[in-house]
């Protein structure tokens, strides 16, 4: 097989374990309080700014990070109460579009803060070579932490008694008050738990990625596919959506360009969305 | 009503004396007004029967480039140009509505499918940036003053064209109004199965409004290239633009004829007054008081983008009361 085939699946694996764990908090919220975060790529932006300046006043990385995933669970729950809660009742797509406006919101506001500059963290982690493959080291982390990440949502939705109040609200939200869970409160772990997830994938992108106001726009749309094609709150069938589209980046990107590989990802998504309308997976 | 008839025709005509009175920059201002009104005006079509679109951007850069492309590389006229790129925008509305309609792809994931839409056109020209310009744009060759290529340097007569079009497109926004297929839309909007069960063809009415939709915002796309001379895949497609079409007309209001054009007039003012007040120090000021605005729109003004994005949503969630004005008045 070709070397450099091979090196673009190798990448794909990697590009979806970054695309997975950002998919994961957003499919949680998504999920859960079925309501679509649109500016969920911003509020990472945000993080990745976060991480940026305190390791630029000194911090060590490893404390910025931590900082970082605590200031994005307090947003996130800021979030929800501040601009999902007000509109809860109404139509979903409200609530996509009152995000909508924290994406321009967001955006704009780093501009103003921040400026259009791209910058860079300047921790550069090694590039592994495995037996004339290049991979980098961020991004095998970024791979793992997403898998940890995954496996840790799945037990604390399995294994604790909020994560069970998760799932119930998740499939019946009008008998779960009956049953002595406060909705409200759930709606808040939620949200708290999607903006630590934000956060850790903000600490993990600032490694590959120079920063910038509209760097979500790279990452929110296809986020977004990954959530509804492996089926929504489904996490392992977002996990494998993401692998399937950054497959279809990485290898489309190795036989044409990279803006065709994306085309290609959104079509896929288009003509998917009307063959399996409730996901791959769906049963 | 009479009212209404004075404020028709007396609109138009101070606009018009407003045009021989304003100096450039403020023409220009008027022209960009009076065409992103007519393209929210367009989305507000499909927008108001609970059809919420992000794939606008999609059909307006079509519009955009295809005419520009054809005239840059063949010296084919706009006037052939231009009826071509909305017959491909409306094709493309066609192949995305019809299924998203027939299999009940509604509420955020109508939203999702177009946004997905939205970027298949603007990454596929970058993608052909040995055609399109890529990233960098493209400029329309530059002929002077010509009916034929429908270049004009004097900006008067884009701002004629642009009153024409706004004009034109209140005028379908009536037509659909009066036509049967509001009442239809309405009918099927509070209940489908009851709707198709009296002899609606559901399907045909609702691609009616969504091609219509997209045709429109395909001409606003390309008579905004022909007037701007230059087109960029950021300004003229994508999710930006997308939301950017959305947003503006919810804001000034969708339901309502004037709604999406006040929507520009806002929006544009706010973009212009900030960068005016404030020159390049505070770039992202216009965005961050409008992302603001926008969220205090949709959460304290629930009922009003309730009452007619609910129907979309039925079966999904509570079904909001009907509105009844609206109902009366149709």
């Amino acid at each position: 097989m070709d070397i450099y085939l091979l090196e673009a699946i190798v990448n794909g694996i990697l590009l979806g374990g970054v695309l997975a764990l950002l998919a994961l908090g957003l499919n949680l919220i998504f999920g859960v309080i079925d309501v679509v975060w649109i500016a969920y790529a911003d509020i990472v932006m945000c993080g990745m700014y976060v991480v940026y300046w305190l390791h630029d006043f000194g911090w060590p990385l490893p404390l910025a990070c931590a900082a970082t995933i605590v200031a994005l669970a307090a947003f996130g729950a800021l979030i929800h109460l501040l601009i999902i809660e007000p509109i809860l009742g109404s139509a979903p797509i409200n609530q996509l579009l009152a995000t909508g406006g924290l994406l321009f919101f967001l955006q704009s506001f780093a501009t103003l803060l921040f400026g259009t500059d791209f910058l860079n963290i300047g921790v550069r982690l090694p590039i592994i070579e495995f037996g004339g493959i290049y991979i980098s080291f961020a991004r095998l982390l970024a791979f793992a932490l997403a898998l940890v990440g995954a496996v840790a949502l799945y037990f604390f939705l399995r294994r604790t008694f909020i994560g069970t109040a998760i799932r119930a609200i998740a499939q019946d939200r009008d008998i779960i008050g009956l049953m002595g869970v406060d909705q409200r409160r759930i709606y808040i772990i939620t949200s708290m738990i999607g903006g630590a997830l934000a956060g850790l994938a903000a600490c993990l992108l600032v490694l590959q990625y120079d920063v910038h106001p509209f760097i979500g726009n790279t990452f929110g749309p296809l986020i977004f596919m990954i959530c509804v094609l492996g089926g929504l709150g489904d996490m392992i069938g977002g996990f494998i959506a993401a692998f399937v589209i950054s497959q279809i980046i990485s290898i489309g990107g190795y036989y044409s360009n990279t803006e065709l590989s994306y085309v290609l990802a959104f079509t896929f998504f288009i003509v998917l969305m009307f063959v399996r309308p409730r996901g791959i997976f769906a049963r | 009503m009479s009212a209404r008839n004075i404020l028709l025709a007396g609109g138009p005509a101070i606009l018009l004396i407003l045009s021989f009175l304003a100096p450039p920059y403020f023409m220009h201002l008027l022209i960009q007004i009076l065409l992103w009104g007519f393209i929210y005006t367009a989305w507000a079509m499909m927008g108001r029967f609970g059809f919420v679109s992000l794939g606008h951007g999609a059909f307006m850069g079509v519009g955009a480039y295809v005419p520009a492309l054809l005239w840059n590389y063949y010296g084919v006229t706009p006037w052939l140009g231009i009826p071509l790129g909305v017959a491909l925008s409306a094709l493309l509305a066609l192949v995305i509505g019809y299924p998203c309609f027939r299999l009940r792809v509604v509420g955020h994931y109508f939203a999702l499918v177009t946004l997905a839409l939205s970027q298949v056109v603007l990454l596929s020209i970058v993608a052909a940036r040995d055609i399109t310009g890529g990233s960098l744009g493209l400029s329309q060759r530059a002929v002077g003053f010509s009916w034929y290529a429908l270049q004009f340097p004097d900006k008067r007569y884009f701002y004629a064209i642009s009153l024409l079009l706004w004009l034109g497109g209140l005028a379908v926004w009536r037509w659909m109004n009066r036509g049967i297929g509001r009442e239809v839309l309405d009918a099927l909007a509070e209940d489908e199965e009851a709707a198709a069960s009296i002899g609606i063809d559901v399907m045909r009415e609702k691609l009616r409004v969504t091609v219509i939709s997209a045709a429109l915002t395909a001409l606003g796309g390309a008579i905004f290239g022909q007037y701007l001379m230059y087109l960029n895949p950021e300004t003229v497609s994508g999710i930006a633009v997308s939301l950017q079409i959305v947003f503006a007309a919810i804001v000034g209001g969708m339901y309502s004829m004037l709604g999406p054009t006040v929507g520009a007039l806002l929006t544009i003012s706010l973009n212009e007054g900030l960068r005016v007040a404030f020159a390049t120090n505070f770039i992202g000021a216009a965005n961050t008081i409008y992302g603001i605005l926008l969220m205090l729109c949709i959460i304290f003004m629930p009922r009003g983008i309730v009452g007619l994005l609910g129907p979309m949503t039925a079966g999904t969630s509570i079904r909001p009361a009907r509105k009844p004005d609206e109902k009366l008045a149709a």
